[in-house]
């Protein structure tokens, strides 16, 4: 029996590389050994994609992208009449949200870790590209249920590529497809959601995992493990991710997938934030509700929209704290990695950071009012100093000698 | 700096949902929506009453009476007063065109209103039709300023007043006195208007009881699993230094 497999597997081999993909990208990926709670969310990252992919082909199995049919198509095909359907789509709406506190705290574990530093830049910048992909799947996926908040949040969005100048109404016609959103606008969301944005998802996610591959994984101490290597050519610091890590992230999966389940079938809603109250009204284009705000995991950004006084210039705001990102690599000077060996400084700073990110946030769910919007500005200024500030200050720090090999903190 | 810290105290105190219109404070539903003789009392109210104006065009007759516990022959008597089929969904008598003329406004479809709304406030509106005689029918409500609709059980509940805090332009409604002159009670009232709000909430998702139960199942399978898989973990992690 045994003898069969290793023939079979060697009759592939010859022709396909797949003990060699197995061993490069699991049994023989040497991860560092001291990665702690923060490195669950890559990997949990994977998982919610997986189950956004298989729960969406099921939605799209009853859904309709038809103005008149879609909001019934929801919440009467899928919610009553489709067994199981109500599972499935609570499933995908919790899925948009988990995706976005995983990649949140994906991204805010590369920061303090310095893992867009040289060597992985790029991976970096392939994360930044997914994180905007996973922003358009967000807004057209919430476009679907055609709810008032689908459209009216859509709306709102949409109309900010108006303030373009010249030619930013016309831009706007050719998005929409009409003068309005409406049918034509549903059906190509409906087809980008699935189809376009999904293709390009899968291939940036399997290109941030290739490139983090080559290069190997950062870790807590922001030591490369391939500095240390023992006679073999095994780092001394590493394990290979399989089994080790593979088994450990099972742990992970499950403990998300509680957190998940609590969500799914005892607070589908989760208060309003991800399933809004208004979006259990149908859409309708005559009646703007009294307050439209998108989700929650767009709301620091719309902050960031309102606090500027000027539409273009708030649009220009808006998109600029998404490009920032990307620079990153280049923002920070300090050569350390870790937090941990960096000035308490820069410690202080991300706190600061992500306060002013959850303080945008918030507002961007409430009503801006002076108090609000004041306070909105100063959170802007804040989220923009921490990055255009950053050549400047990272030169300043006083580091922390840096440890030679991992610790097992 | 003090200004600072009282906004960052206000903002992150939780925002108390006040629903479109009317600003009186809601009062708390206190429904159980797995009490199957409250939903079936509320089942009859719901298409007594609501239904010859408004649809619930979502739900159907047939799967109300599978969760109630109902027979196809109780809700085909009792309930569906139209006599369309057993599986068809719970539509309104009355035409678009004709309520548009009537009310004003068409009224709206109640398969998700426990939804968009919630059932406190579906609560305290149901209860909070005070008597106005500006208004075209003569009834004026808590939580929904001039609103359309009648209080269609003003012959049970009888006649509420307004409550008032303020003065001049700055009077509010903040509530109602108990009502006098119904054929029911206050406390027989009140039950009702509960039943149909389970009701409502029920049909706003008629899921929701079997969801919470399957959820207990599914967290103490994950909980188990979790055990199983951090023990190998311990056990895989051993020589790991």
């Amino acid at each position: 029996m045994g003898q069969k497999v290793d023939a079979l597997m060697g009759w592939v081999d010859d022709r396909f590389p797949l003990t060699k993909m197995w061993q490069e990208h699991l049994s023989e990926y040497y991860a560092p050994k001291n990665f702690n709670f923060w490195y669950f969310f890559g990997s949990l990252a994977l998982l919610v994609l997986v189950i956004q992919i298989v729960s969406g082909i099921f939605l799209a199995m009853f859904y309709k992208p038809d103005t008149a049919l879609a909001f019934q198509s929801v919440e009467m095909s899928i919610m009553r009449d489709v067994e199981w359907g109500w599972l499935i789509r609570y499933m995908h709406s919790t899925g948009a949200s988990a995706f976005f506190i995983v990649v949140y705290l994906h991204m805010f574990r590369g920061l303090i870790y310095g893992s867009y530093k040289q060597p992985r830049e790029l991976i970096w910048i392939l994360g930044v590209l997914i994180y905007l992909v996973l922003m358009a799947e967000g807004f057209m996926g919430y476009l679907l249920p055609w709810g008032q908040m689908s459209f009216w949040g859509a709306q709102v969005i949409l109309s900010l590529v108006g303030a373009i100048p010249f030619v930013g109404e016309d831009i706007g016609v050719w998005v929409r497809g009409d003068f309005v959103i409406g049918d034509a606008t549903l059906n190509r969301f409906f087809s980008l959601h699935i189809i376009a944005l999904p293709l390009v998802l899968l291939g940036l996610v399997v290109a941030h995992i290739i490139a983090l591959h080559e290069v190997g994984s950062n870790n807590p101490d922001g030591v490369e493990i391939k500095k240390n290597k023992d006679e073999n050519g095994i780092p001394k610091d590493g394990i290979p991710f399989h089994p080790y890590y593979s088994v450990k992230d099972i742990v992970g999966v499950i403990v998300f997938l509680m957190f998940f389940s609590i969500v799914v079938f005892f607070m589908p809603e989760m208060g309003g934030y991800f399933l809004e109250h208004a979006n259990f009204e149908p859409a309708d284009p005559l009646k703007t509700p009294e307050h439209i705000a998108p989700v929650w995991y767009f709301t620091p950004f719309y902050s960031v929209l309102r606090a500027v006084p000027d539409k273009l210039g708030g649009v220009i705001a808006m998109g600029g704290a998404i490009v920032v990102l990307f620079f990153l690599p280049w923002l920070d000077r300090n050569p350390v990695k870790s937090w941990r060996y960096r000035s308490r400084m820069f410690t202080v700073l991300v706190a600061l950071f992500v306060i002013s990110f959850v303080i945008l946030g918030y507002l961007g769910m409430k009503a801006p009012t002076d108090l609000f919007t004041w306070i909105a500005r100063v959170c802007t200024i804040y989220y923009f100093a921490f990055f255009l500030l950053m050549p400047f200050y990272t030169k300043m720090e006083k580091n922390k000698p840096v440890p030679e090999r991992v610790t097992m903190k | 700096m003090k200004k600072f810290i009282l906004a960052l105290v206000v903002t992150f105190i939780p925002a108390v949902v006040l629903a479109a219109g009317g600003g009186a404070p809601l009062k708390s539903a206190d429904i159980d929506i797995d009490d199957k003789a409250s939903l079936q009392r509320g089942a009859k109210v719901f298409t007594d009453y609501c239904l010859s104006c408004h649809g619930a065009k979502f739900v159907r007759f047939n799967r109300v009476a599978e969760d109630l516990g109902l027979t196809e022959e109780q809700v085909m008597k009792n309930l569906n007063h139209l006599g369309g089929k057993f599986g068809s969904p719970m539509e309104t008598a009355m035409s678009k065109a004709y309520a548009k003329e009537a009310f004003g406004a068409a009224p709206p479809d109640l398969s998700l209103v426990a939804r968009s709304r919630g059932v406190d406030w579906l609560y305290t509106y149901l209860t909070g039709f005070y008597v106005d005689n500006n208004r075209p029918m003569g009834f004026n409500n808590v939580v929904f300023k001039d609103v359309g609709m009648p209080n269609v059980f003003w012959k049970l509940q009888g006649d509420q007043q307004p409550k008032y805090q303020g003065e001049g332009d700055h009077r509010v409604v903040v509530g109602v006195e108990s009502a006098t002159g119904g054929t029911m009670s206050n406390e027989e009232f009140d039950t009702m208007a509960r039943d149909l709000v389970a009701f409502l909430d029920y049909i706003g998702e008629p899921r929701k009881s079997e969801r919470k139960s399957l959820g207990i199942w599914v967290l103490a399978f994950l909980f188990f699993f979790a055990i199983v898989a951090y023990a190998m973990k311990k056990e895989y992690w051993k020589d790991v230094h």
